[in-house]
């Protein structure tokens, strides 16, 4: 351990990164040192998570070096070496974390990766849990947390296993000023306990950083400055000008102008009374009340979840209160009335113009749909007014977030509204941009008189307001101008006061570091099967907490089971026809008596004319015209060769031939009838005796149902199979296979057990169904069956685990797996047209197929009676699918992202 | 006048949107162009390249000329097997027929003592066994009576059956396979992209930012349907006359214009259900989950892979409630048979109305998702 915490943490030498032409990283060198806690600073897609996640060994090295705990991270030996020694906590709360597990599942799924023993891990987690106050909520899913909770089961899982370096990417943006001031004592606690461990984390909250030891700051995926915090401040007053200043190329600018907070009259333009919102029984917003004054700047504060947004959606009609009432101009506000929402101008949280569209075309939409009748002149002047003259042919999807926000804001005032509702319109933007966007607002307010409603987590920018209000867990604790709830509470800034607030509210939990006594504990370290068990666990728990899923899995084979069988039956019987008799004699009737005794025909009304058998042709009403000749009893009766016309409706193809055979053997029967009744004529000369082998009734079900499970039994596993790989990649979890000793057969294999499981529980299912519902008796030896079943399901998830590996997302894994096993399914293994059929090339691809084997089997067993000896080689063929499948997904999945 | 200019200019922005996502337009194209060849090409006559095997324990100049009466393309090069191995073959799925021909067949034919040919049928072959059964009987029976006719055994028959395959003379599959394959097409598409359209306003957040503007829930879906539903009916009608009319060949006997009224009357219910499932699914991938468990089972029994007449009773009854199977039948007879509005208005009555039912359904269930939303 000597060699890996000697010399610096971390070397990085010429690193380049690009995303489709996108430079994340330019030519960077840097060198960060060991047993420090080092902050990289600077704002949203400067660089900083790429080169946090080259660091973590998440993502692949593309260009120059990078030396982590003595040794280059892209050499795989020495990533697998030291990858217990690292911690990764990604962007995003609890993105790497699971929302359906609960907080100590969380937890033991983490150190089971790690290889920890049982006893080592409940001692492990009860210290955590104790010591960042979450050991009451060890129940509750992930997903019910709130910000700040989040974060510290992030933290728990991070430390686990008792890294040497923590590596964390904005682990505090969205969590309220107090959560992250718990959240920085903890880490400090942490280091004191623990003073070898290193800390790198990144930040944009530039202030955080001045209790850093070292500091990074970044621009444009370069380093701007590096060093201690105090000299990057130099003689600047705060972090956040000395980054501007350095931002600027090192030419000073001028400090922002602060617009001079001033007392407004009071006017009230909103205001709300006891607004209440309940989502079941969790209150998002409890009785809040405040009234905000014309061309007022009223500013919300509070972190994520704390129903900033909800009380904003109320006031702009998009969300009904549950109780209390929210007043605009003096009179309710009503979803349903469309004047209101004339006069607001509503800019929600995310960017949520149309990407795809330009600048142009997202103000043309918004002009039209207000239906301004200046359009033009007005887009003119917003685009020169707000920047965007440059940009009016770009996508918007295209520009960087400072003009987004601009292009929003744009939007949202073009039809000059009274009221501008702002849900945190500035995350995540620079503070260059940031500045300007708050001028737009005051130039908004000032000059036109708009009253602006505004929420945001940035301290620098309620200040800027004419009214604050602190919002924390759905209630208002204060409101008052920035300047009277500073004094209010003693405090030197705004900050500050908010803090004291809150811990009025709610008093903190003394921070304690975690201390645990591991050393009489025996450290078993697991090996690969316990991280096979692990995500097996793991998957099994979240798709049973999953309904639509765990619906699709079961509902879905039933259901498509029953479509299929009742649905593609091929016997066709009981079709209408009818006759044109031009004879009208006895030998006429007799031959019509044949088709309306048999089961295949239904008389109807007979016909007059040919044009009225075409007619009732076209309509569908008939399927055959059987039209006999004015001499057709006369010539038979003399002995005198005959004839009968048989139209049928060919449309269908499949339909069509199958009533010709119908006809072909009624006509036959009535032949014999005639020769036996007459004797006149022999009979037949020899006899062709079909026998239909295996199914003598020739019923459809019995070859249907025993056929479904092959095509079923590959399609609903495959896809939830590729499903589950692509949403673990979707939602970012799957950084925790990159980042912890997992190795890409354990990943797949532990995912995969569930799926077999579930897979194979649906074949009993589906065998169940054939058996009880379509009445088909299993006449073989179930023991083959269920053997070949288990390694057909094997190999089906295999396929799906394939395919997720090519694909990007959940969409695309869903659709492109169901087609790329259905049609193979249809086309190659005798579903529709048996194997022995089929042409030399795709016989040969059949061959290559499972669900020929599947099918084989299946039918073999149900409707054939075969036993081990004629499906032995199904079985051998089967065996082999899983592995190679599996081997070749393993093979394709990337171990880092690009 | 202002709300529909309303519908008209965010219908646009959808139009614009899908131009720009390719992956849409890929599918898109893939769908009306080479989907629908592959699968009509791909599909053949029920009975095409049958294997068939002969136990021929005669070996008599009839027996061999039996053996030789099997032609492509229904049936492949028979091939002679050991008497007795047929069940054994035919449990290894090597044959689909096995035809056994007793001792000294020929013998007793002359001797006018009917002797019995075996055809063995592997029936879980639904769909060439029973075909396949006919075709071999009457192959064999008309050799049997060419062989007899020399040695004066048979009169000719005194009726005969002229079968005639209208519609259809040549029993062509393309035509069939081809617009079925189209109409399904159709179906999946309109319900993907007007599903997809409104669940990627939704992840995106611009369904509040479009409902905080005088909008409301209906103006958004509405938009969206008549968009996509142009959309699909464009691509529909290129896919006729270029895909269907051109690369395949296919003989339109009706009114290309009563077809496309058909489809648009149909795509009420296609991007109705594309709203509904959306309005179900929380994300986009539930949706593409949804989509299959309920278009699928849509598509099997409309009566385009199979008979409608193949359903159980009760199922049929069932079915007519479908506004896929109105929809399949009317466009079979305006396509294969030349019927006119005379003949298919009570399917495009039905179509109207039940796709106007789900509609105003699924608008209904989307505004109440859109309020209890968040």
């Amino acid at each position: 351990m000597s060699a890996v915490t000697s010399g610096p943490l971390c070397r990085i030498a010429g690193v380049t990164h690009e995303y489709r032409g996108h430079i994340a990283l330019d030519d960077l060198t840097l060198n960060l040192p060991t047993g420090r806690l080092v902050g990289l600073l600077g704002p949203d897609g400067v660089g900083k998570s790429t080169l946090l996640g080259l660091i973590a060994g998440a993502k692949k090295l593309q260009i120059g070096a990078i030396d982590v705990l003595g040794g280059p991270i892209d050499n795989l030996w020495h990533r697998r070496k030291i990858c217990p020694a690292i911690a990764f906590m990604p962007q995003g709360l609890g993105r790497n974390l699971y929302a359906e597990l609960s907080v100590r599942e969380n937890l033991e799924f983490f150190s089971r990766l790690f290889g920890q023993g049982s006893e080592e891990r409940d001692m492990r987690i009860t210290t955590l849990l104790q010591a960042t106050g979450l050991a009451a909520f060890a129940d509750r899913p992930m997903g019910k947390l709130s910000g700040g909770m989040k974060q510290k089961l992030g933290l728990c899982c991070a430390l686990i296993h008792d890294p040497k370096l923590l590596i964390m990417d904005e682990p505090t943006t969205g969590v309220d000023p107090l959560s992250r001031r718990q959240f920085w004592a903890l880490i400090a606690a942490i280091r004191e306990m623990n003073p070898e461990l290193s800390v790198l984390v990144s930040t944009a909250y530039m202030e955080e950083a001045e209790s850093f030891d070292w500091v990074v700051a970044m621009d444009a995926g370069r380093v701007l400055f590096e060093g201690s915090p105090d000299t990057l401040k130099g003689p600047a007053k705060e972090l956040e000008t000395a980054y501007r200043a350095l931002q600027a190329r090192g030419q000073p600018r001028p400090e922002p102008d602060t617009i001079a907070t001033r007392k407004v009259e009071t006017d009230p333009v909103i205001t709300a009374q006891g607004l209440t919102r309940r989502f079941g029984d969790f209150t998002a917003v409890d009785n809040v009340a405040f009234s905000i004054n014309r061309g007022e700047i009223f500013g919300f504060l509070g972190s994520n979840g704390c129903g900033k947004s909800t009380t904003m959606k109320m006031l702009a009609g998009l969300l009904p209160a549950s109780a209390g009432e929210a007043t605009l101009f003096g009179k309710p506000v009503d979803a349903r009335n469309r004047d209101t929402r004339r006069q607001i101008g509503y800019m929600s949280q995310a960017f949520s113009l149309y990407g795809e569209l330009t600048v142009l075309q997202n103000l043309e939409l918004h002009a039209r749909i207000f239906a301004i009748a200046d359009r033009r002149d007005r887009i003119n002047e917003l685009m020169s007014r707000f920047g965007l003259e440059a940009h009016g042919d770009m996508l918007a999807a295209a520009l960087p977030l400072g003009l987004k926000q601009r292009l929003s804001l744009a939007v949202a005032v073009i039809h000059r509204p009274r009221v501008l509702i702002l849900d945190e319109p500035t995350s995540g933007v620079d503070p260059e941009a940031r500045d300007t966007f708050w001028a737009l607002l005051a130039e908004l307010s000032r000059q036109e008189g708009a009253t602006v409603f505004v929420s945001t987590h940035f301290m620098t920018e309620a200040e800027r307001c004419d009214r604050v209000s602190f919002m924390h867990a759905g209630r208002v604790l204060a409101e008052g101008t920035p300047a009277d709830l500073i004094a209010a509470e003693n405090a030197e800034s705004l900050e500050e006061a908010f803090i004291a607030v809150l811990e009025a509210a709610a008093p903190p939990e003394k921070v304690v570091a975690p201390q645990a006594s591991l050393d009489e504990i025996d450290h078993r370290s697991g090996g690969s099967g316990a991280r096979i068990l692990a995500y097996a666990r793991r998957e099994t728990v979240e798709v049973l907490r999953d309904r639509v899923r765990l619906a699709f899995a079961f509902l879905g084979s039933a259901i498509l089971m029953l479509v299929f069988c009742y649905g593609i039956t091929l016997d066709i019987d009981e079709l209408n026809f009818a006759t044109l008799d031009l004879s009208q004699s006895p030998e006429s009737r007799a031959y019509i008596e044949e088709f309306s005794g048999s089961r295949y025909f239904t008389p109807t009304p007979p016909l007059t004319t040919a044009a009225d058998g075409r007619r009732r042709l076209i309509s569908g009403d008939i399927s055959l015209v059987i039209e006999f000749p004015p001499d057709f009893g006369r010539k038979l009766r003399a002995g005198e060769p005959t004839e009968v016309l048989a139209t049928v409706d060919g449309a269908i193809p499949f339909k069509g031939e199958t009533v010709e055979g119908y006809v072909a053997g009624l006509h036959q029967t009535f032949m014999n009838t005639l020769a036996r009744n007459s004797g006149s004529h022999q009979p037949e000369i020899a006899r062709i005796e079909p026998r239909f082998r295996y199914n003598q009734s020739f019923e459809s079900i019995a070859a249907m149902a025993p056929a479904m499970p092959a095509i079923l039994l590959i399609m609903l596993p495959a896809v939830l199979m590729a499903v589950s790989v692509a949403r673990e990649r979707e939602l970012g979890s799957v950084i925790n296979f990159y980042v912890t000793p997992t190795t890409r057969l354990e990943f797949l294999i532990g995912k995969q057990i569930p799926y077999i499981a579930i897979a194979f529980a649906n074949f009993l299912l589906l065998a169940g169904m054939t058996i009880v519902v379509f009445d088909v008796p299993l006449k073989g030896d179930p023991v083959p069956l269920a053997i070949g079943a288990l390694l057909y399901v094997w190999a089906t998830t295999s396929y799906g685990l394939l395919i997720a590996t090519m694909t990007s997302s959940q969409v695309a894994a869903t659709f492109a797996t169901a087609i790329a096993s259905v049609v193979p399914t249809i086309q190659f293994s005798g579903l529709l047209q048996p194997v022995s059929t089929l042409e030399l090339g795709a016989q040969t691809i059949g061959s290559l197929w499972p669900s020929s084997y599947f099918l084989h089997l299946n039918v073999g067993v149900f409707t054939k009676g075969l036993g081990w000896e004629a499906l032995g080689p199904d079985i051998l063929a089967l065996a082999c699918f899983g592995p190679v499948l599996t081997a070749l997904a393993a093979m394709s999945l990337r171990a880092q992202e690009k | 006048m202002r709300w529909l200019s309303c519908i008209f200019w965010l219908g646009l922005k959808e139009v614009m949107s899908l131009r720009r996502d390719w992956v849409m337009m890929a599918l898109l194209l893939w769908s009306f162009t080479l989907a629908p060849i592959m699968e009509a090409t791909g599909v053949a006559n029920s009975v095409n390249n049958a294997s068939i095997a002969f136990a021929d324990e005669d070996n008599s100049p009839l027996s061999r000329a039996l053996a030789q009466a099997f032609f492509p393309p229904e049936f492949q090069p028979v091939v002679q097997i050991q008497p007795g191995s047929g069940p054994a073959q035919m449990d290894a799925g090597r044959f689909l027929f096995v035809v056994a021909v007793p001792p000294s067949f020929e013998k007793d034919l002359r001797a006018g003592r009917v002797p019995e040919i075996q055809v063995m049928i592997d029936a879980t072959a639904m769909e060439q066994a029973g075909i396949g059964a006919n075709y071999i009987t009457s192959i064999l029976g008309a050799e049997i009576r060419r062989f007899a006719v020399g040695t004066d055994l048979a009169a000719p028959p005194p009726v005969d059956v002229i079968l005639r395959s209208a519609f259809n003379p040549n029993r062509d599959t393309v035509r069939f396979a081809g617009i079925v394959a189209l109409i399904g097409q159709i179906m999946w598409l309109t319900t993907i992209l007007t599903g997809a359209a409104m669940i990627r306003e939704r992840e995106h957040g611009t369904i509040e930012h479009l409902l905080a503007m005088p909008l409301t829930p209906f103006d958004v879906a509405v938009a969206k349907i008549w968009a996509n539903a142009m959309v699909v009916l464009i691509a529909a009608a290129l896919s006729l006359a270029f895909v269907m009319q051109g690369a395949l060949g296919v003989t339109i006997a009706g009114s290309k214009v009563l077809f496309l009224l058909g489809t648009a009357l149909f795509l009420f219910t296609a991007t109705a259900l594309g709203v509904f499932l959306a309005t179900l699914a929380r994300s986009m991938a539930q949706f593409a989950l949804l989509v299959m468990l309920v278009v699928l089972p849509m598509l099997m029994l409309s009566g385009g892979e199979t008979p409608i007449e193949g359903q159980p009773d009760w199922l049929q009854i069932g079915t007519l409630v479908l506004p896929s199977r109105h929809y399949m039948s009317a466009s079979q007879a305006i396509v294969f048979k030349g019927a006119g509005v005379e003949t298919v208005w009570p399917e495009l009555l039905w179509m109207t109305l039940l796709g106007g039912a789900l509609l105003a359904v699924s608008l209904l269930l989307f505004r109440r998702s859109v309020a209890q939303d968040r």
